[in-house]
């Protein structure tokens, strides 16, 4: 059941890349604004999902040998353990800090270790969403 | 407006104890997804509507409004999501196993 | 700030996912699984004996002090539960890698075992009633998916069910919180003790905590139990013992958590429906272990027996009754997975599950069949074995605080436990031989070995009784006055 999808294909060529970047601005701007890991990472996946759509499920699989559930393994683990790393501190489970550096380029930034968390569970929610899709229509 | 929340959740938890109610179990799906809503909904209306800004810190606003229903919320839609997507596919491998989406015809276990 | 006392969830957690990098190696994935366990195991044990030397522990997460983070209580009675848990989950961690199930393994059975073992562990440490709902739902999809892993019919039938009841209980869970959160404005468990207490509670909060006795029993199978024979029966043999001693108790034990630190003000009305629930369960579970001839369903029924009797001792509500509960739940947790490794074994050896199709069995696998009678001895409550302390004060507390007819049903229904667990025993065990001994399948030692360790552990706690006394006392002591817990969990130095 092959239709034609050009149409289709071609906007989500351009569109895949709007929406990744999209959903890497929803991820940064969490720390002081509406955003952060879970949101960026549903937006991160609904560009992959839209790439499934347009086109098969082995040509993107081509395209982007992954597999999402170690994705969605590797969300976790980076989560919880940079929980666990505040351990290494002596502060409680899943503290949280942050500094101010002179960066090159960027001048005074704000690192915080609240990024390492929040990437982890935007990784998951990738890799868990797009497992589940994928997992659903594999059949069909 | 609390009070057109909830009823909303009354008409929600009536349509899905409806779809619970019958035998195919797609409709059942459908039931425990809106049933998660429903409730969902309930939750947020628990907490107040509308009774202050949002809840992050700015400058010249004093009020905001009880981030906690919020935050159960976004957890209880993360679990129910994968609930749902779980038993989404379980209800698609029992059709394929079985060979019928009919709950009656799974009771007990004639099989053995 | 105790960290350690985060232990019991992630090691679990973290060795679960990480095996799902590791999925075309068996070998790293068993051993792994066994290494974390046991440092959960002994990690526990520490925790416990801290707590009953210095107190209730508890952990900020991230260091936000209560009642407003999230927060992580242990007190001797949450503790003994982890360590009895743990060292279960161990054990048929342990079968279930002696067992070598190729195909569930590579199907990642051991990271949902490790995730079941996180969600119940953190059930029994959070401090506040929304993580507790959150453990449960990481408890129950890891069962749900161990529950239909392999994709056998039954498994799967049976599954859809088991699913169904558990998202509308969650519902009704989430319902609870929904109207708590709405009357009291706090899900911390200590603070809403304290606004309880204030309030005396009122009519409305005994109607919410009606409202959670309903989600509580349907998850712990107190009257509720309608769904657990036919689930149970439709695992694999670790995984069913797994179930069996660990799902149920997180019911309960969010019964005696909501029902003593809570809800505790108008027991003649909430404390005698558990009463009467109690009793209902132990005369259903009673009937049904002696109406069935397949031997997982008789197994499951005793379950829910087991249920049954440890609500007495709630419902009875003084000291010596919840001492007997705290007894009888530890015991319960090694015996009953005992019982259900036993019953896995005897399958798995004859290939039927119908009690009267094999006897004899006891001259082919001699060991085997006295294990299975110190099961049914232990069950039964029959001194020196790990069950008579718990049903001795169980029935002390009943009858002190008046309940008669709670006392005799629960010792009836120890009957119909020894009467059901003696007709399989008679039946399969004794008799002629049916299976020549040159025909019948080798019982290897490895897979002998975890029964044996669990049948000297239940010898080992009828016998050391005076060992756990001082704990299930400090247990029972801060269940019975909520203002030990409530100081511990939300006091900020």
């Amino acid at each position: 059941m092959r239709e034609n999808d050009v149409i289709l294909q071609t906007v989500s060529k351009v569109a895949v890349f709007i929406i990744l970047t999209f959903g890497m601005y929803l991820f940064l701007s969490g720390h002081h604004n509406p955003g952060g890991g879970f949101i960026g990472g549903l937006t991160l996946s609904s560009a992959v999902i839209l790439l499934y759509i347009a086109f098969d499920v082995e040509s993107v699989n081509k395209g982007i040998p992954v597999d999402f559930k170690l994705v969605a393994a590797a969300g976790v683990l980076i989560s919880v353990l940079s929980g666990t790393g505040a351990l290494l501190f002596g502060a409680d489970f899943l503290s949280q800090s942050f500094a101010y550096f002179d960066l090159p380029l960027l001048g005074k930034t704000e690192l915080t270790t609240v990024v390492l968390f929040e990437a982890g569970v935007a990784l998951a929610v990738v890799g868990v969403v797009v497992t589940i899709l994928i997992n659903i229509s594999e059949d069909v | 407006m609390e009070t057109l929340i909830t009823l909303l959740v009354g008409v929600l938890v009536s349509v899905a104890t409806y779809l619970l109610l019958s035998k195919n179990l797609i409709r059942v799906v459908l039931g425990t997804a809106i049933l998660s809503h429903a409730v969902h909904l309930l939750l947020l209306t628990m907490g107040g509507l509308k009774t202050g800004s949002v809840p992050i810190l700015e400058d010249g606003v004093g009020t905001y409004t009880d981030a906690l229903p919020q935050a159960l919320i976004l957890t209880a839609i993360v679990i129910s999501f994968a609930v749902t997507a779980f038993f989404l596919v379980l209800v698609y491998r029992t059709y394929q196993t079985a060979g019928t989406d009919n709950l009656n015809e799974m009771r007990g276990s004639s099989d053995e | 700030m105790n960290n350690i006392l985060v232990f019991p969830m992630v090691i679990p957690v973290i060795t679960g996912v990480a095996l799902l990098f590791f999925r075309s190696y068996p070998a790293v994935q068993r051993w792994s699984t066994i290494a974390a366990m046991l440092s959960v195991f002994a990690i526990s044990l520490w925790i416990l004996e801290d707590v009953r030397s210095n107190g209730i522990m508890r952990l900020d997460f991230g260091g936000w002090t209560p009642p407003f983070g999230i927060t992580f209580v242990a007190d001797s009675f949450a503790m003994l539960l982890v360590a009895a848990a743990s060292f279960v989950s161990l054990i048929c961690m342990l079968y279930a890698v002696f067992a070598g199930d190729k195909r569930r393994e590579y199907y990642f059975q051991y990271t949902f075992m490790l995730l079941l073992i996180a969600g119940v562990n953190g059930a029994f440490l959070t401090g506040d009633l929304f993580n507790l709902f959150v453990c449960f739902e990481v408890m129950l999809l890891a069962s749900y998916v161990l529950m239909t892993l392999g994709g056998e019919k039954k498994q799967l039938t049976e599954g859809i069910k088991y699913v169904l009841i558990n998202i509308l209980s969650s519902w009704l869970f989430l319902l609870g919180l929904a109207y708590v959160y709405g009357t009291l404005g706090t899900l911390n468990f200590a603070q809403l003790s304290l606004r309880i207490a204030e309030a005396g509670q009122p009519p409305i909060l005994t109607a919410i905590s009606i409202l959670f006795l309903a989600v509580f029993s349907l998850k712990a199978g107190l009257v509720l139990y309608f769904w657990l024979p036919g689930s149970y029966s439709a695992l694999p043999t670790a995984v069913s013992a797994l179930f069996a001693a660990l799902l149920t108790k997180v019911g309960v034990y969010a019964l005696f958590r909501t029902f003593t630190l809570l809800f505790y003000h108008e027991p003649s009305i909430t404390h005698t429906i558990i009463g009467w629930m109690a009793i209902t369960t132990l005369a259903g579970g009673s009937l049904g272990a002696i109406a069935y001839v397949d031997i997982r369903k008789i197994a499951a029924y005793n379950v829910v027996i087991a249920i049954g009797f440890i609500l007495v001792g709630l419902a009875s509500n003084n000291a010596a009754g919840i001492q007997g509960s705290i007894y009888y739940l530890v015991h319960d947790i090694v015996i009953k997975g005992l019982l259900f490794l036993i019953i896995g074994t005897i399958i798995y050896l004859t290939s039927n599950a119908r009690l009267d199709r094999t006897s004899g069995l006891i001259t082919n696998y001699p060991i085997l069949g006295w294990i299975f009678l110190i099961t049914t001895l232990s069950l039964g409550g029959v001194p020196p074995f790990s069950g008579f302390a718990g049903k001795l004060m169980i029935g002390q507390g009943a009858i002190s605080s008046g309940e008669y007819v709670m006392v005799g049903a629960a010792f009836l229904s120890s009957l119909f436990v020894l009467y059901s667990l003696i007709r399989i025993f008679l039946n399969m065990f004794w008799g002629e031989v049916l299976i020549p001994r040159k025909h019948q399948i080798p019982l290897p030692f490895p897979l002998l070995a975890p029964l044996v360790v669990l049948a000297i552990v239940t010898i080992g706690l009828g016998l050391g009784m005076d060992f756990m006394a001082p704990y299930v006392t400090d247990a029972a002591t801060v269940l019975m006055n909520p203002e030990v817990y409530i100081e511990g969990a939300l006091d900020n130095e």
